[in-house]
């Protein structure tokens, strides 16, 4: 007999998922095997963001992509429900007429839609909005809708109202109560959220009751949504579609049906390591009450399951209630609400700034005696959020002048100190104290940095900006700067030396030495100029008059500098796609000049061993036949990747090789801040592993799911989304502006990973740049990498063209024939290996040098 | 004084690249000429003591201050042009040499004490 327990999650959706992968990380499954079942046909999705649905395709929501923990011992089985408990025989019922027995059982059902008990509730295209599948079917109905009503103007009815205009349908909005979001802003916030959205083009009505909703036959069972008919209008608002969005109901049936006990307003009621009244049931999430009161955001319903998990492991953990600070992008605009927004603290003041011609709204909710800030609300502008929420939680006293808090950033900036004790992450909990001990002892000089050891601002990100402050201050404090010139030549970042530049047309080092830097620049801004240079001019690396001394190592003679002062070459093979004749002449090169060739992670072929003054010659070989040399090296892309995809593939569902030609082929020159490696994989199987690259290209039946951001490495990072299932062109245009922005605005030596990080907005400013032209420079963009495409042309070839670049390659300027003795080989598994000298080795003065008469 | 029989002839100064290094062989060795931006040409042994490989010519050339420096191309540790004295490791130096520039042509002599 096994000693092993079996734990039922009845549910699969973030909660239920998070507890799974808590229990997974915990240990809990070396003692229990885990079982959810899942009703709906996907397994868990990230629900918050459902109406990207329509943007990125249901794939791309997923938590769990095939269904499959790394855990074996926790399995999950969808398009299942568990139907009914009978907590004496410990057995839970299913929808496919099975039963399951358990030892714990964890309760993970969620919240239903709550539809208003209006007359017309069931008529066709009358929906509610909380799965995809509900977002699949407003989809369909939307294709021949001309108007459609959102009936709830909350939080969610606006995304609903959001989802509905993306699809081009004539949209209103319909709340009861006098403004839009009343639970969390106030009369007049609620009215300068509604002008935002009214300019976007949808139509809000407030302070309405629905009274019924019209058909178009009259006693037919399944008529359709015709309009919509409000108590005390007499005119009836013309509507195809209806969207329930009026709050959601905590699902307990399962509980009140075997006699659990529930909380008065709904919820099963749960003690706070969230058991419920039958021990061996617990119930966590959206369907749960802690305390008798039910939590609709997801954060709190996370720190149940993680609580639940302790209380399984024996552990302390207690759920204390949850901060319901929100802060949310809706449509464009910026909302936030926290602590006490509606000021019921008794003799609580309200300080107020209101633009309405920018739209922007903001209170702050102050205690009586004027020291310490209970709440607010932020309409328009929400940036203050960051450093207003803690003050707050903390406690800590207000500013003289507390008006600065809300001020236009260019009237005032506040300082403010606050205690260690305070909370700055609210989401990971991470104490100000934590994060500066980190800083210091850490010695951590940027935020990506600070995210990565101490977790704060992973989750919501809305406490970056704090961190950036935080890290300006301790590293004032401790006398260093937060110095952003790239070397003692230059006091500018890269960005700002690009934009300088740029504005300036410089084209040689002198002339941008001249007009911004001081003495003669060192290792680190000549490659950084020369880089920047050639994105913006794409000239010869090795051009003498601009850019041929400034070339870092590799780049200065176009190869891989090795240990023993030999080189590789690395000749390019697009996607990684070879003919027997090309492998062939690969083959007598490395053979004829006695190279070492091992084959790459970026599907090409190394030969390494080549002395500096034989490079030429190989280059011209591998030129004859039809190769390029291939960048290996530099701050330029490295390959496409590519797995082999649908021409040959019986699972592809695109010509993946193909496309990473066209990808590698386009790029290929490119001068960026730091390498670039990109894969295409011609399904989801993802065997180019495209994921791990700066940009990865991922077929589906539709067309491409582009991701960025990602790389291999020290500090792995698996690519996001960017954009789902796009055409072709709109692929090449979304990537040509992601690349060249990066290429104009990141650092220097910053992966693209680390560039999101520390963009102001991470991915979501990406995605306003790049998806949606926020900046207005999606044309510029385009025209700069149309420009590098055009003026590509094969380096290699273009040196060995040149006498004066070949002039580079000899081993010595008054003896080219005598090979340097330096450089020496033995042999190793049939092939050469380098042999190093520990003093400098001398050919003795025997042979005859001089300068050429 | 040096006699003019201790230093050869390597190259024309028109052959060196400003801001860049050249390789010669001097007496069976190794040696790094860099022409730096104001025309002085400075001599250096080739081999990097760090990377054990003969490639000192092959780095940036810059400055540090006011000293004119190398920086090795494998590791990056920068060497004074002048002395040959590494600048971020003090107990490290390569050799420093002679150097003239006499009608146009380059000439290296001994070893700088």
């Amino acid at each position: 007999m096994s000693t092993r327990k079996t734990l039922v999650v009845a549910g699969h959706g973030m909660v239920g998922h998070r507890f799974v992968q808590a229990a997974i990380e915990r240990g809990l499954t070396e003692r229990y095997d885990v079982i959810v079942y899942g009703e709906e046909p996907r397994e868990a999705y990230d629900r918050v963001a459902l109406t990207s649905y329509y943007e990125v395709g249901a794939d791309a929501l997923s938590f769990l992509p095939g269904g499959k923990y790394e855990d074996p011992r926790a399995v999950v089985t969808l398009n299942t429900e568990v139907t009914a408990i009978d907590r004496e025989a410990k057995t839970v019922a299913l929808s496919d007429g099975t039963t399951q027995a358990y030892d714990v059982l964890v309760l993970a059902t969620g919240a239903a839609p709550f539809v208003p008990p209006v007359p017309g509730k069931d008529l066709k295209n009358v929906f509610v909005y909380r799965t995809i599948e509900d977002l699949q079917a407003i989809e369909e109905a939307a294709k021949t809708a001309k108007a459609g009503v959102v009936i709830g103007g909350g939080l969610l009815g606006l995304e609903a109202a959001n989802a509905l205009h993306k699809l081009e349908v004539e949209t209103h909005v319909v709340e009861l109560a006098p403004r839009l979001m009343a639970v969390q802003v106030d009369d007049a916030g609620g009215a300068t959220l509604k002008r935002h959205i009214e300019k976007l083009g949808l139509t809000v009505h407030t302070g309405v009751m629905t009274e019924f909703i019209d058909a178009d036959k009259d006693g037919v069972e399944d008529g359709k949504v015709s309009g919509l008919k409000f108590k005390d209008v007499d005119e009836v608002l013309p509507a195809d579609i209806v969207i329930f969005s009026a709050g959601i109901r905590p699902r307990d049936q399962l509980a009140r049906d075997c006699g659990l006990e529930v909380a008065e307003r709904g919820g099963i009621l749960v003690s706070p390591n969230m058991q419920t009244s039958d021990e061996s049931i617990y119930a966590i999430g959206e369907c749960a009450a802690p305390g008798g009161r039910m939590y609709g955001l997801v954060a709190p319903g996370y720190t149940m399951a993680e609580v639940a998990v302790d209380a399984l492991l024996e552990g302390p953990g207690e759920f204390l209630g949850a901060d319901m600070s929100t802060k949310l992008k809706l449509m464009g605009v910026d909302v936030a609400s926290f602590g006490d927004a509606f000021a019921t603290t008794e003799g609580a003041l309200e300080l107020v700034y209101s633009d309405a011609v920018a739209g922007v709204y903001k209170k702050l909710v102050i205690s009586e005696d004027c020291t310490k800030l209970l709440g607010g609300i932020l309409v328009g502008d929400a940036s203050s959020y960051g450093i207003l929420r803690p003050m707050v939680s903390s406690g800590i006293a207000l500013p003289e002048n507390p008006e600065d808090l809300i001020l236009p950033a260019s009237r005032g900036t506040a300082q403010i100190g606050m205690p260690d004790e305070a909370q700055v992450c609210s989401c990971m909990n991470v104490t100000k104290g934590e994060i500066c001990k980190a800083i210091h002892d850490e010695e951590l000089t940027d935020v990506p940095a600070i995210k990565q050891c101490t977790k704060a601002g992973t989750v919501c990100g809305s406490c970056t900006n704090i961190l950036k402050n935080l890290l300006t201050e301790e590293m004032e404090k401790s006398g260093k700067a937060v110095d952003k010139s790239i070397c003692e030549h230059f006091a500018y970042s890269r960005q700002e030396l690009f934009d300088l530049i740029k504005i300036g047309q410089l084209k040689s080092f002198d002339a941008v030495v001249e007009a911004h830097g001081t003495g003669r620049g060192c290792d680190i801004c000549k490659p950084a100029i020369a880089s920047i240079l050639a994105s913006q001019f794409n000239g010869h690396v090795l051009d003498n008059k601009t850019t041929g001394a400034l070339q870092d190592t590799n780049d200065a003679y176009l190869a891989n500098l090795q240990i023993n002062g030999t080189y590789s070459v690395v000749p390019r093979i697009p996607g990684g796609e070879i003919t027997p004749e090309k492998l062939i002449v690969i083959g007598e090169v490395a053979r004829d000049f006695n190279l070492y060739t091992k084959i790459t992670g970026g599907q090409r072929i190394d030969m390494f061993g080549a002395r500096m003054e034989q490079l030429p010659e190989i280059w011209k070989r591998l030129v004859d036949a039809g190769f390029e040399s291939g960048h290996a090296y530099g701050k330029s892309l490295r390959t496409v990747k590519s797995c082999v995809g649908s021409e040959w593939c019986r699972y592809g569902v695109q010509e993946s090789v193909a496309m990473a030609i066209e990808l590698e082929l386009r790029y290929r020159g490119l001068r960026s801040p730091h390498k670039l490696k990109g894969g295409v994989s011609g399904c989801a199987r993802e065997c180019a592993e495209a994921r791990g690259k700066d940009f990865g290209v991922i077929a589906t039946e539709k067309g491409w799911n582009l991701y960025v951001g990602g790389n291999g490495g020290a500090v792995p990072a698996h690519a996001q989304l960017l954009a789902g299932d796009l055409s072709k062109e709109d692929l090449l245009k979304y990537l040509d502006r992601f690349l060249m922005y990066y290429v104009r605005t990141a650092d220097r030596l910053q992966r693209t990973s680390t560039w999101i990080d520390q963009l102001d907005g991470g991915l979501d400013r990406v995605k306003e740049i790049v998806l949606h032209d926020s900046l207005g420079l999606g044309e510029e963009l385009e025209n700069e990498m149309a420009r590098h495409v055009d003026t590509y042309f094969d380096e290699w070839k273009a040196t060995i063209e040149d006498p004066e670049k070949v002039a580079r390659f000899v081993s010595f300027i008054n003896a080219p024939g005598t090979p340097d003795p330096n450089i020496s080989f033995t042999e190793d598994r049939g092939q050469i290996r380098p042999v190093t000298f520990d003093e400098p080795v001398s050919l003795g003065s025997s042979i005859p040098v001089g300068a050429p008469q | 004084m040096t006699k003019t029989a201790d230093f050869i002839s390597i190259c024309r100064l028109e052959q060196l690249e400003r801001e860049r290094g050249a390789t010669a062989l001097v007496a069976g060795h190794a040696v790094a000429i860099f022409r730096t931006y104001d025309d002085q040409v400075f001599a250096l042994g080739n081999y990097d003591p760090f990377s054990k490989s003969s490639v000192i010519a092959r780095g940036i050339v810059g400055t540090r201050g006011d000293i004119p420096f190398v920086a090795s191309p494998v590791y990056k540790q920068a060497f004074d042009l002048r002395t040959g004295a590494c600048l971020d490791d003090a107990g490290v130096s390569v050799p420093a040499y002679e150097v003239r520039v006499e009608d146009g042509l380059v000439l290296v002599g001994p070893r700088k004490r």
